[in-house]
């Protein structure tokens, strides 16, 4: 090929957009991937943690004499013997790396219990099977205290929520209150969802190898970067010493995003033992140490005009965090943006409990949020005898509707008349209850998903060798979205080189800083910063050819060149200044629609989920098929949001009474029919290549949607997550 | 889990005296439930004797139409066998309902009926249980009882029975046969599970040293048109919130013969006998049907938690009876 | 114990189970844990033909039997209908799927039914025992149809 071939111009792109196969599925499939759990060392120790089983206490006495004597413990570390770790930092805005304490807890620093599962000990064995058993015998003695456990008895006693710097939740515009008063149709009504868990299939776990003063952690970790900085700031030792290995990871979602208990356990464990220690933690142990998704209180109010059009929108939230720390979700976030309305209220309050801090969960707020703003929307259809996708249409606004920003890109119109046209919308019998297919009564429902669009900078290399080969250089993390996929499709792109040639590495700390993945902001992010680096790379490529033409090969031959690299570095102060100036004028957001049929057994009340199809607003799409896969996957994770899932806290003792795949019900394949996903493919022009992120909006408005049909199907309106059957039980 | 001694006996003698010289010693099948209590720490056995290699996993025709089913057939191997599902459709469809795949292909047809428990405070150790430690008390009372039993409870536990082939079981009046160094003992499987009462550690009719050797089907004709229903909280892999079991002949709009059997409502296999005593000889209408399950339900004790099943019983008897009656596929 | 066509001698106390022989002392780390307790469907390997979750196995009750793991049913028609098909995002429960989805093919032949006939309920039902939290099921289901045609 030649340079002119090489420019990034009109042509239309090669492989973007193409439904690629991932670049590591043949690795899965095989059995090849190794997870954090299954790296070998001479040597190797393993850990397990001894959790507490109160609420609140201090530790009077620590028995591990049993313990001790099980064949094959190594130590058991308890606070009256661990070396102490230094606390974890304060949250602070100019180290963004401060957002991974997940908990203020020093573990084994203090006898204190600070919630029911707390890890108090951590034994290390020769066996896996010696240290969960010797686990078993450590009997901490607990002097109790009082704690506060009952998220629904606390709720009055709520306080407003902390705003958040990357996104408002609330607004006040207009009397909303007062508009209600007066508007001529009114919805009003109050939503709780429950607490959920993440439930990644991998459960968590650690492999940690000292040499003196450095460190190799094996993790499953969504944030490669911020760990091996809070690693080092934990154990006092440099940053640079620190290598954090995360090739694959076996689902996240928010799970492990943040740094637990686990993660120090095993690094601290493996320095006190002076051997290299694997946790692998149990799946209870991940209940019991790693933060779900808050429960929350929603009020909606609603208030139009006889022709449908909003007068008035409230929209209020409890949600809860851990007296040791949590991340308030912005519950009210996505009803900033959804309807146009002369008067908007939006507020968010919190309850701190003796808990585990909760933790982002895929589309934080959104997801919860949008259950209640989008329940309430069908409901206000209902109240007006109004068709819901026409509802929207109706206050579909011009401009973001609480402070009039321009919308970067937002297509929902199209989105609802595709998504109608395709699913047969319109044939519906549009009356509750009319349409039945032997025993099932059906309903269809529909709802909107909403997500923000954010990006962070990211630090990548491109190494183009004159054999043509090209190499992608990011400590990006790949949990399953396609990560290295679509940046290996973006680079040949880019070059102009056949896909095969193009080799990403990532998961590794020693490559150049990318973002987290979390917030939906990975892809867009290291595509910026993959496009940044391939254009250095072709400018210096010109520069050595000195406008000759000739293939890549031939200019670096010429040159005497064996390769080239081309590096970009993200500039933190400069694109966090950018990013705020750009928010005060514009919004962007992933969004879509999301149509579904149901089927609800006229004698007991089972919800089968029949049929799906979603339209998404998602910016340029770059692999057809990963996406689609993105897509299905939030879906499939509002399904269980929707109607199974449920994490039982005991308000008695705030002991989380499921912490099991066998009662904590996700969804199995009998729960998911075919899923028909379609995009608009509209590029974003503020994002680079017109990308926005996938990996959150699908999950938000799922609960809605089934909870509209469900509405259709049988007349009864459910306001409490999880649908399960006894809520629609006819009487 | 606890370290134990292991044994696998070659045969059946082998195996009941080891138990018998050892009271810390426990019966292994497929390991299904056994194993995931051993590593709970909630079964504790010094020693475990894997009954795996025992000659116990055929199914025979009995003289009469019945069937004789070894106690070590495989729960998958059950409802594939072609007799099974002539004779006895309930059963297949029960057990296929029950578990995975994966699971039903190691369980084995004793371990079944030895099944424990799955109320959360059973299987967490930091919680009061009097089925897990007698006299420690019972969190499930006033916490979280969904699952619990509505059926057969005391004040001391509320724990529903698991399986869903006991259910059909029930419905078939099964014969447990077992062995121990006493010799063989039949067990009407009505006798075999036990209500709670003050003793809801003491599960089964089986003493320690007792080993199942086969379950006996005995010839049910009505159970030629019978069917399992399974409502539960997912569309698969989940336990039963109700069960039902049921095997009906009506003639000229008058039911002729009826089998029901509960299960995911009480704390053992509930063959609803008074709901049959009503039904038999009267119509089979939809109105009989819930005054059947009504009356089986008078003694039901309810909770906040599980308040819903009264009803979710009665909706599912009435629809399972009427699906027999019309022959209608569940699907 | 046969395993992946080779015969293994092992000497391993009787409480550890199948899935963590062959994890941490045969290093087939293809057998993942996503519960160890018969609630995911991750640890899913065949024994004898038969498909099991390994975890509430204990190695010494498969003392003879030849025991397939997802690295020893290489090159399977079924690895490469995933990745065709997308059945998988994070790939971790992934082996269990492809193997329980081959246990599962082998069980309905010897049902004596026609591989075509299984459609996608009946492959959605007897696939429950696998988990997906990525929620891969649609591709997954696809590929295992593909494969039967």
């Amino acid at each position: 090929m030649t340079t002119t071939e090489t420019e990034r111009a009109t042509a239309p792109a090669t492989y973007v957009g193409k439904p690629v196969d991932r670049v590591d599925g043949r690795a899965k499939v095989t059995g090849e991937a190794r997870f954090a759990a299954e790296h070998h060392y001479p040597d190797l120790a393993h850990a397990a943690l001894v959790h507490a089983a109160v609420a609140r206490a201090r530790i009077t006495a620590i028995d591990t004499a049993a313990a001790r004597a099980v064949p094959g413990v190594i130590d058991v570390l308890t606070h009256e013997n661990a070396p102490a770790m230094k606390p974890p930092p304060k949250f602070s805005p100019l180290d963004l790396s401060t957002f991974v304490s997940a908990t203020s807890v020093n573990y084994l620093a203090t006898d204190e219990v600070h919630w029911n599962g707390q890890p108090v000990a951590v034994v290390v064995a020769e066996t896996p099977e010696a240290a969960r058993h010797a686990a078993t015998l450590v009997r901490p003695v607990y002097q109790e205290l009082p704690a506060v456990l009952d998220f629904a008895a606390e709720e009055p006693n709520a306080v407003p929520q902390k705003g958040n710097l990357l996104q408002e939740s609330e607004a006040d515009k207009g009397d909303a209150e007062a508009a209600l008063k007066t508007a001529p149709v009114t919805v009003d009504l109050r939503f709780t969802t429950p607490p959920y868990h993440h439930n990644a299939l991998e459960p968590h776990a650690t492999t940690a190898v000292w040499d003196g003063d450095r460190l190799t952690v094996h993790e499953g970790t969504q944030n490669i970067a911020w760990l091996r900085k809070h690693l080092a700031t934990r154990f006092g030792v440099p940053e640079r010493g620190v290598r954090v290995l995360a090739p694959y990871v076996g689902g996240g979602f928010g799970g492990k995003a943040m740094v637990w208990a686990g993660t120090l356990l095993a690094v601290l464990a493996a320095r006190a033992v002076g051997r290299p220690v694997r946790l692998a933690l149990s799946r209870a142990a991940v209940y019991h140490t790693v933060g779900g998704r808050t429960p929350s209180t929603q009020r909606v109010a609603l208030g139009a005009d006889a022709d449908g059009r909003l007068t008035a929108i409230v929209h209020t939230s409890v949600s809860r965090t851990g007296r040791i720390g949590g991340m308030p979700e912005p519950v009210t976030a996505a009803t900033r943006h959804l309807y146009a309305a002369p008067n908007i209220h939006l507020r968010q309050h919190v309850v701190e409990l003796d808990l585990l801090a909760n933790t982002a969960m895929r589309a934080p707020g959104e997801a919860i949020g949008t259950f209640a703003i989008e329940s309430a929307m069908d409901e206000l259809a209902w109240e007006l005898g109004l068709d819901p996708v026409e509802l929207r249409l109706r206050n579909e606004p011009e401009r973001n509707p609480v402070d009039g920003k321009r919308f970067s890109r937002r297509l929902l119109r199209e989105a609802y008349a595709l998504g109608a046209e395709r699913f047969g919308w319109r044939d519906r019998d549009p009356r509750a209850g009319a349409t039945r297919d032997g025993r099932w009564l059906v309903g269809m429902g529909v709802a909107t998903a909403y997500h923000p669009t954010l990006m962070l900078p990211a630090n990548v290399s491109v190494r183009l060798g004159a054999d043509g080969r090209v190499v992608v250089r990011c400590g990006l993390q790949e949990m399953g979205m396609g990560a290295a996929t679509v940046q290996a499709q973006i680079a040949a792109d880019e070059l102009g080189v056949p896909l095969e040639s193009v080799r990403v590495e990532y998961g590794d700390s020693s490559l150049p800083d990318a973002p987290g993945a979390g917030g939906s902001v990975q892809t867009a992010s290291i595509a910026g910063g993959v496009v940044a680096a391939c254009d250095k790379l072709k400018r210096m490529v010109r520069r050595l050819g000195r406008g000759a033409p000739g293939t890549y090969a031939e200019i670096l031959a010429r040159a005497g060149r064996d390769h080239v690299t081309a590096e970009v570095k993200a500039n933190m102060p400069v694109f966090m200044i950018r990013t705020l100036l750009e928010r005060r004028r514009l919004v962007k957001a992933a969004c879509g629609v999301h149509f579904c049929e149901v089927r609800v057994d006229r004698d007991t009340g089972e919800i089968r989920v029949s049929r799906w199809l979603g339209v998404f607003d998602v910016g340029r799409i770059v692999n057809a098929k990963t996406a689609a896969s993105q897509l299905r996957g939030g879906i499939v994770m509002g399904l269980g949001m929707a109607l199974s899932e449920e994490t039982l806290v005991d308000p008695r003792t705030g002991r989380i009474m499921n912490p099991s795949l066998a009662d904590y019900h996700v969804p199995v394949h009998a729960d998911v029919p075919h899923i028909d996903v379609h995009y608009l493919d509209e590029p974003d022009p503020t994002m680079p290549l017109g990308l926005v992120g996938i990996g959150e909006v699908s999950i938000a408005g799922v609960a809605a949607a089934v909870a509209n049909a469900v509405r259709h199907a049988t007349g009864v309106r459910v306001l409490d997550l999880p649908i399960t059957l006894d809520k629609v039980l006819p009487g | 889990m606890k370290p134990f001694a292991y044994l696998k006996p070659a045969d059946v003698d082998e195996a009941v005296l080891a138990v018998a010289a050892d009271p810390g010693a426990r019966f292994l099948g497929g390991g299904t439930n056994l194993v995931d209590l051993m590593r709970e720490g909630i079964e504790r056995p010094a020693t475990v004797v894997d009954l795996t290699a025992l000659p116990l996993d055929e199914v025979h025709d009995l003289p009469g139409g019945g069937l004789r089913v070894g106690a070590l057939v495989r729960n998958s191997a059950l409802a594939a066998d072609r007799r099974v599902a002539a004779r006895y459709p309930m059963l297949a469809q029960a057990i296929l309902a029950g578990a995975s795949a994966q699971l039903r292909n190691m369980a084995t047809v004793g371990g079944n009926l030895l099944q424990r428990t799955r109320c959360p405070y059973f299987y967490d150790r930091e919680s009061a249980c009097n089925k897990r430690e007698p006299g420690a008390g019972c969190d499930a009372i006033g916490g979280f009882n969904r699952s619990h039993a509505v059926l057969g409870g005391s004040g001391s536990c509320i724990a529903t029975h698991p399986s869903d082939m006991c259910v059909a079981l029930a419905a078939l009046d099964a014969v447990v046969e077992v062995r121990s160094v006493r010799g063989v003992r039949r067990i009407p499987i009505a006798e075999f599970h036990l209500p709670p009462g003050d003793t809801p550690h003491v599960e089964t009719a089986l003493a320690a040293d007792e080993l199942i050797t086969a379950v006996e089907l005995p010839p049910v004709p009505v159970a030629v048109r019978s069917r399992y229903r399974k409502v539960r909280d997912r569309a698969s892999y989940a336990f039963a919130l109700v069960s039902v079991a049921a095997a009906l002949e009506v003639r000229d709009g008058v039911v002729t013969d009826v089998r029901l059997a509960l299960g995911g409502v009480a704390t053992t296999p509930w063959r609803a006998r008074e709901a049959e005593r009503l039904l038999l000889g009267g119509p089979a209408n939809e109105e009989a049907y819930r005054r059947a399950a009504e009356a089986e339900l008078a003694p039901a004790a309810v909770r906040p938690g599980n308040a819903f099943k009264t009803g979710l019983v009665r909706a599912t008897v009435a629809a399972t009876l009427r699906d027999l009656d019309l022959g209608e596929e569940i699907g | 114990m046969r395993v992946n066509g080779a015969e293994e001698k092992l000497d391993v106390e009787p409480w550890v189970s199948l899935a963590d022989l062959l994890r941490d002392r045969l290093g087939l780390t293809g057998v993942k844990k996503g519960c160890d307790q018969g609630a995911c469907g991750a640890c899913t390997v065949l024994a004898d033909g038969t498909r099991i979750n390994s975890c509430l196995a204990l190695a010494v009750q498969y003392d003879g039997k030849e025991i397939t793991t997802i690295e020893g049913v290489a090159p399977h028609p079924l690895q490469e209908a995933f990745v065709r098909h997308d059945g998988l995002q994070c790939g971790y429960c992934t082996p269990g799927q492809i193997c329980s989805a081959i246990g599962m093919l082998a069980e309905h032949a010897a049902s004596g039914a026609d591989p075509a006939a299984l459609d996608e309920a009946e492959i959605r039902e007897r696939m429950s025992g696998n988990l997906c939290r990525c929620g891969a099921y649609n591709g997954i289901v696809d590929a295992i149809k593909d494969v039967t045609r």
